[in-house]
């Protein structure tokens, strides 16, 4: 099997699944001939030509309107936005189109579209292209919000994603994409969205991670028996399997590279607050950035949460 | 070095009937006395459809509602140069072009009556569900159109707009695409002079609205709105186009909103009774009926017969949209996804 990084993973489904649906389509800027800024897309404008990959002029709004009117003429358009903070120009088509047209229109039109973009600090770029506000478009209604950890899940998750009935927000983590290489299966597999995946097992703590957290998560627990969950999809999450880790555990960190304040680590404390809280034995641990900009390279150590910052928590919540 | 003249436009304005309803026989669409006549009922029809609908939000049996009055021959005129086969990409004003392609009355009433199940559109209308948020449904036609394309059917998509819009990010990203991939794309702009309290030059330096198109490198035209023959004129050549993979075009329909902007709002507190007498004295209806009258189809008797067949029409949509039960509780959850995720699921078992 090959070892693929996740820049070729994602490569992979991508051309697997153009290969096997006509209806699938990328747009988006420097998709095409330069395969993308991160080389994601790389090869597939030779391989597909340039109706099935879109060199697009320089519009987020447009693009991902654009998308949306593909899709609905029965496409599966796959608009990438070239980094997560480059979105926030095109959330009036996300938020008030994509995610309300299924229902705005009572089903007669629909939205499967898959919108790629790189996200997450610590890649030594500019301003804006290190965010991880994932949490905002959690709060949106027919929107699901995938995070891969790694090549073998992204290519299933994608591929999953890409098949999906609805528009999925696909966000993959910058510092990842050459992190780490797996065994991807050449063949196609799917991911199934909406489950978390026991990335280890354990019996004194539950963690729960997603994107290039998973990764440092899975380093800071080392030594302890702890269970760490990578979440893969924020949006449905799957609370199910945080609880019943919970239930066995007793006790639960939660870490993400985003700001605290409405990151997406409340809405996991609060489901467990609800559904789990008998079981708790120890307060719920947040590690997560300061509720802060994402700061240039400089600072960026200092901002997201480093590996002494998860083994504290774990201290914390076991000598509880 | 001499200075180089690197662009030198033109744009320009085509009118058709002039105000005393006489045509330029040269420009005349080749249409036939019955679909004239046909043009007249619907135009009619949009105008007592109107005034129902403002009359139930007084009534207090509809909500908020944007009248469409003095803009009938920009909907029904441009509407009525589509099929079924093409793609609409509306604003919220645009219920003269949702009557032309046969939209029916009591959904359309329904929607404005506050109920999600109207914008079902139903089979066979390409017809997106009304846009709210004003301008974005620009690039969303753009996509249909590259789809359309990519699909090789012969269709045209259509989005209409207003003034406003045009100031909008979505609005210049959606005709830069339109010329960048040379869509078969139709942009009509009603150019009704206001955009709520703003008035058109509070809104651009430009000249005229239709110039714009040049910068993007396509065509654009200016028509006047108030009279059908040139609004569908314009328009019929630019879907012959769009469907014949000739590239996109922009249609300026430069009309006028008599009426206030929403039922909620009053548009005494911003402009004059005169403008609005000046423009009623334009008012595209009575230009068709001259005419019609001159063509010998046109007389006071016909068009209370033809009034009273479009406010029956119009009573019975009110009547069937009236009867429609309310939606249970449930439907809240009703299409939010294909499948709901299990929180929405419990969310829904409970209500
Ligand atoms: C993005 C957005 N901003 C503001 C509004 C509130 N609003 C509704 S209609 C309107 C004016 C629109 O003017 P125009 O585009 O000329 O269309 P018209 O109302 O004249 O048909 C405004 C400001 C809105 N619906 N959407
Ligand atoms: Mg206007």
């Amino acid at each position: 099997m090959a070892q693929l990084n996740m820049v070729q993973a994602i490569n992979q489904a991508l051309a697997q699944e153009m290969a096997r649906d006509d209806r699938v389509l990328l747009l988006g800027e420097d998709v095409g001939r330069d395969g993308g800024v991160f080389r994601v897309t790389e090869g597939l404008l030779e391989r597909f030509g340039r109706e099935r990959v879109l060199d697009t002029p320089l519009c987020e709004s447009g693009i991902m309107g654009a998308a949306i009117g593909m899709a609905a003429y029965g496409l599966r358009p796959v608009p990438e936005i070239q980094f997560l903070g480059f979105t926030y120009s095109a959330f009036e088509q996300l938020f008030a189109h994509a995610a309300r047209l299924r229902s705005r229109s009572r089903g007669r039109y629909s939205c499967p579209m898959v919108v790629r973009t790189p996200y997450g600090g610590g890649i030594k770029a500019p301003e804006l292209h290190e965010e991880s506000t994932e949490a905002l478009f959690c709060q949106v209604p027919g929107l699901k919000v995938v995070v891969p950890s790694g090549p073998y899940v992204a290519k299933g998750l994608l591929l999953a994603a890409l098949r999906d009935p609805d528009p999925v927000l696909f966000l993959e983590p910058t510092r990842l994409y050459r992190l780490l290489r797996e065994e991807v299966p050449e063949e196609e597999y799917l991911v199934e969205l909406g489950k978390a995946r026991v990335a280890r097992s354990g019996s004194a703590v539950t963690v729960v991670a997603w994107g290039s957290m998973l990764e440092r998560a899975l380093k800071a627990v080392e030594g302890y028996d702890a269970e760490v969950l990578d979440l893969l999809t924020l949006n449905p999450f799957d609370s199910e399997a945080i609880v019943a880790s919970v239930q066995k555990t007793g006790r639960l960190v939660i870490v993400h590279e985003a700001a605290k304040t409405c990151g997406f680590g409340a809405e996991i404390a609060a489901t467990v607050a609800e559904e789990a809280i008998l079981h708790l034995r120890a307060p719920i641990v947040r590690v997560t950035a300061p509720d802060v900009p994402v700061p240039l390279a400089k600072l960026i150590d200092h901002y997201l949460p480093g590996l002494q910052q998860i083994r504290s928590a774990l201290d914390e919540v076991l000598q509880y | 070095m001499p200075e180089v003249l690197l662009a030198d436009f033109q744009i320009k304005r085509l009118e058709v009937l002039n105000e005393k309803g006489e045509a330029d026989p040269e420009l005349l669409p080749e249409l036939s006395d019955a679909e004239m006549w046909r043009l007249y009922e619907l135009m009619l029809l949009s105008r007592i459809f109107d005034e129902r609908a403002v009359a139930l939000q007084r009534e207090g049996r509809i909500g908020t509602y944007p009248p469409i009055r003095g803009q009938e021959a920009a909907q029904v005129g441009s509407a009525f140069a589509l099929t079924h086969k093409d793609w609409l990409f509306p604003s919220f004003r645009e219920m003269g072009a949702h009557l032309t392609l046969g939209y029916p009355i009591p959904q359309l009433l329904q929607y404005w009556g506050g109920d999600e199940r109207s914008q079902k559109v139903p089979p066979g209308l390409n017809i997106f569900p009304f846009c709210v948020a004003v301008g974005s449904q620009i690039p969303q036609a753009a996509g249909a159109a590259l789809a359309a394309r990519y699909r090789r059917d012969p269709v045209a998509v259509v989005t209409y707009f207003g003034d406003g819009a045009t100031s909008k990010g979505d609005f210049h990203e959606a005709m830069n695409l339109a010329g960048v991939f040379h869509l078969p794309l139709v942009f009509i702009c009603q150019n009704n002079q206001w955009a709520i309290s703003i008035p058109l030059k509070g809104q651009t330096a430009s000249a005229s609205l239709a110039q714009k198109a040049i910068a993007y490198g396509f065509q654009g035209v200016q028509v006047d709105g108030n009279d059908v023959f040139a609004v569908y004129r314009a328009t019929r050549q630019a879907v012959e186009k769009a469907r014949s993979g000739a590239g996109p075009t922009f249609i300026e329909c430069l009309t006028y909103r008599m009426a206030d902007h929403t039922t909620a709002d009053d548009a005494g507190r911003y402009r004059s009774g005169e403008e609005v007498t000046f423009w009623a004295a334009r008012d595209p209806i009575l230009r068709l009926e001259r005419f019609l009258e001159g063509r010998g189809l046109w007389t006071p008797q016909k068009r209370e017969e033809t009034a009273a067949q479009a406010a029956a029409i119009v009573d019975a949509g009110v009547a069937e949209m009236e009867a429609a039960p309310p939606p249970a509780a449930a439907e809240l959850f009703d299409e939010i996804l294909a499948t709901l995720t299990p929180r929405q699921a419990g969310q829904r078992k409970v209500r």
